[in-house]
């Protein structure tokens, strides 16, 4: 497959982008960015299954936002939001990402090696065939899939003390399930979540994104197979029913 | 219950020497006020809404509505709302939710505003004879041009122009999603703003495919939930809007209860039948104004800078200061809403005490912009109570470049404002998505009522503008010398920066 590369080196977001969406246009499917340091917004709103994308470097916030289809490989970290409102598509980020990844996304993939930020997948939805999936190598910080409506959040806290740092773990969570590798204190889950054991259905899927975590990351499979996980849910799929009188 | 069972709102009665018993008020409450027994027509008045529906259609004038039947003893502080109010909570423990906009008695400052008219020293100008320039543009003012002088002796524009909205009146119809209100009252809005040169909001619901013959007169919504929106959407609108607050209920997000979430509804928001839509409080990614400028460029970025984006909030006490960092973070427009705006659903205190009116931010918010020299940067948009053609002149006068108007659009449609639209249950087919309450609305009647609405305030305008010597809305824009306040205090009219009538 033929390989554009564009050199990022103190190129602005937008001509970048402009750059990204014209290669598209004449129809190349894979493109690689090097130099990438702080661009915002790479890959928003972009369409194609057929499209990968390698970002070498550290992209700015809101990494494909809207994005319909591609892949995204970052060799590097991420800041705020990347896969943000994400309708489909794969974001593989080989670090750490910032607050609020996988924000309101509605279908497609994001792994991320490491670890993310505060208020990860909140309210990701799923609808039809779209289900948005979320998985996290390492830790997690507070509020991660608070509203969530849909959708599965894995995280796996490998080589961390703990998979989820802080508290607010799903609260106001209606719909969708959170797995976390370990048994999560009661005290951490948020308003309106529940822990339950995963059922035989729940771990087919779970090892399903472990595979794929251990093939993008080269992780020993075994190490995270053997693990006990823990499931979220919503304690009821209508949070707010009994909140309300009328007038 | 230790409190008893309180009056009936409304008392409905029947005048059965007029009543042909057509049953016609059976068929169209939708509460289920009215039942036939025998040769009578019966009623349960606890149920009534008031919402006028089965008066409109009775044929004899034999119903007849009474608000407030049974009195309490009269007490200025122990109010009948502040009564009841405890009694709900009471008996429930719960969040009092109510309808449609603030229902407190607040002077209302528009109605403290009166307008200029020229005599002898200027002569008025005839709308009939003289052309009066009503359109008008929504976005970002360069603030200055670039010429190039071409060989030939043209000009070339050399500076690089933001996309703008041009309107053909400075009216346009708010947000108000598919799911709050039904596809039909969505589409008769539609129609009416197509045809008028003028735009409409989706609200917080997606774009229904029916509403895409109309998409260049839409402006397509993204708000906490982020329902229904992905790029497809985003490139459908004619522009974009931010939603962060609301007049109605600043500072909270929205829920639209998982009932009103039918097929159609749950394939336009792309969310599962039945289930709640709950929009929180705050955009999770947007905690700061870096943030809403991140948000306001990624939206430009994704649709290659070519749709302007507004930023909506609600008026509140720092709208000024807020305002002024919308306007320096990319956006092309700021959407003011009043305290006084319409919802279907909000909880009473906050639709009732939270926030300011909407007089009083527009010139705070104007004021501001201007004197910080970035008035250029954004369009105003003022919302949120606005009544009538003289609300509407008020406003730009103030400082607006164009309002939008809501309830006043359901009025146009036969909403008797009666505030129960969270029931879903509307007899007029506006708050409702029971299809047998919808097809009430037959979309190309009702788009001529909404056209006519808007038709009437523009004439008004226009005859308001002549009568004051203005002939453009570029004049009447920000011009606070055309307007004096009447009966109000000293401080007010600072913040207004108008003068005192006979100064
Ligand atoms: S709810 Fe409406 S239709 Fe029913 S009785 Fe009352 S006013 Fe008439
Ligand atoms: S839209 Fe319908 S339910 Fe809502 S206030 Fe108007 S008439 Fe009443």
């Amino acid at each position: 497959m033929e390989t554009i590369t564009i050199d990022a080196a103190n190129l602005h977001y937008t001509p970048l982008n402009i750059k990204i969406r014209e290669l598209i246009r004449q129809g190349k499917k894979r493109i690689v960015l090097n130099n990438i340091c702080g661009q915002r917004f790479i890959g928003n709103g972009i369409r194609g299954d057929d499209i990968e994308i390698v970002i070498n470097g550290v992209p700015g916030g809101d990494l494909g936002m809207f994005m319909s289809g591609p892949t995204l490989i970052v060799h590097g970290n991420c800041d705020h939001a990347p896969g943000n409102t994400m309708d489909s598509g794969k974001i593989v980020i080989h670090g750490s990402a910032g607050d609020a990844t996988a924000h309101s996304m509605r279908g497609g993939e994001v792994f991320v090696r490491d670890d993310i930020g505060y208020r990860g997948g909140i309210h990701m939805k799923e609808y039809h065939g779209k289900r948005p999936v979320l998985v996290v190598g390492g830790k997690a910080g507070s509020f991660i899939g608070e509203y969530m409506a849909g959708g599965l959040l894995i995280v796996l806290g490998i080589d961390r003390n703990t998979p989820v740092r802080g508290k607010g773990i799903g609260s106001g969570i209606h719909g969708g399930k959170i797995i976390i590798r370990g048994d999560v204190d009661e005290n951490l889950l948020g308003i309106g979540a529940k822990k339950e054991p995963l059922s035989g259905e729940d771990m087919e899927d779970l090892e399903k994104y472990l595979k794929e975590y251990c093939r993008l990351f080269e992780h020993d499979f075994e190490d995270l197979s053997g693990s006990f996980y823990t499931k979220i849910i919503p304690a009821s799929s209508r949070p707010f029913a009994g909140k309300y009188c009328w007038e | 219950m230790s409190t008893g069972a309180t009056p009936s709102k409304y008392r409905i009665k029947v005048d059965h020497d007029q009543c042909m018993l057509c049953e016609r008020c059976i068929d169209n409450c939708s509460y289920g006020v009215f039942r036939r027994e025998g040769q009578k027509i019966a009623v349960d008045s606890h149920k009534c809404t008031a919402c006028h529906r089965c008066i409109a259609m009775c044929p004899r004038d034999a119903i007849e509505l009474e608000e407030k039947p049974n009195d309490y003893r009269s007490h200025p502080v122990w109010t009948r709302e502040a009564r009841e109010a405890i009694y709900k909570q009471a008996n429930s423990g719960q969040i009092i939710l109510s309808g449609m906009g603030n229902a407190l008695d607040y002077p209302i400052i528009f109605d403290r505003l009166v307008l200029d008219a020229c005599q002898v020293t200027n002569p008025s100008i005839d709308p009939l004879r003289e052309p009066m320039e009503l359109r008008t543009y929504l976005g970002k003012k360069p603030r200055q041009i670039v010429l190039d002088r071409t060989k030939k002796g043209d000009y070339d524009l050399k500076t690089k122009l933001s996309p703008n909205l041009m309107l053909e009146t400075p009216v346009m119809i708010g947000h108000m999603s598919y799911g709050a209100i039904s596809l039909n009252a969505q589409l008769s809005m539609a129609k009416a703003v197509s045809e008028l040169g003028t735009f409409m909001g989706t609200g917080e619901g997606g774009l229904h495919k029916d509403l895409y013959p109309y998409q260049n007169h839409m402006i397509v919504q993204v708000a906490s939930g982020r329902f229904g929106v992905d790029i497809n959407y985003l490139e459908r609108g004619s522009a974009i809007e931010i939603k962060i607050g609301q007049g109605a209920k600043p500072g909270i997000g929205g829920h639209l209860p998982g009932e009103k979430v039918e097929e159609d509804v749950s394939k336009t928001r792309m969310i599962p039948l039945h289930s709640d839509a709950i929009s929180p409080a705050p955009h999770h990614d947007i905690y700061s104004i870096e943030d809403l400028a991140q948000l306001v460029r990624s939206l430009k970025e994704a649709t290659e800078w070519k749709k302007p984006v507004f930023v909506k909030i609600a008026a509140v006490h720092n709208v000024a200061a807020i305002a002024a960092g919308i306007a320096r973070s990319s956006a092309d427009a700021v959407v003011i809403d009043g305290f006084r705006g319409g919802t279907g659903a909000a909880p009473r205190v906050f639709r009732d005490h939270v926030g300011i009116p909407i007089e009083a931010a527009i010139a705070a918010v104007d004021e501001k912009l201007r004197h910080q020299g970035i008035r250029n940067e954004v369009s105003l948009i003022a919302s949120g109570g606005i009544r009538d053609s003289a609300d509407l002149t008020k406003a730009i006068a103030l400082g607006a470049d164009a309002v939008y108007i809501g309830t006043a659009a359901l009025i146009a449609m036969g909403c008797r404002v009666c505030g129960s639209c969270y029931r879903g249950l509307c007899p007029w087919g506006i708050a409702t998505q029971r299809p047998e309450l919808v097809s009430r609305i037959n979309p190309d009647e009702a788009s001529k009522n909404v056209a006519n609405l808007i038709k009437g305030w523009t004439l008004e305008l226009a005859e308001l503008m002549g009568a004051a010597g203005i002939n453009s809305l570029e004049s009447l824009r920000g011009n606070r010398d055309r307007l004096r306040g009447y009966m109000l205090d000293e401080e007010m009219m600072k913040v207004l920066d108008v003068k005192m009538i006979g100064a």
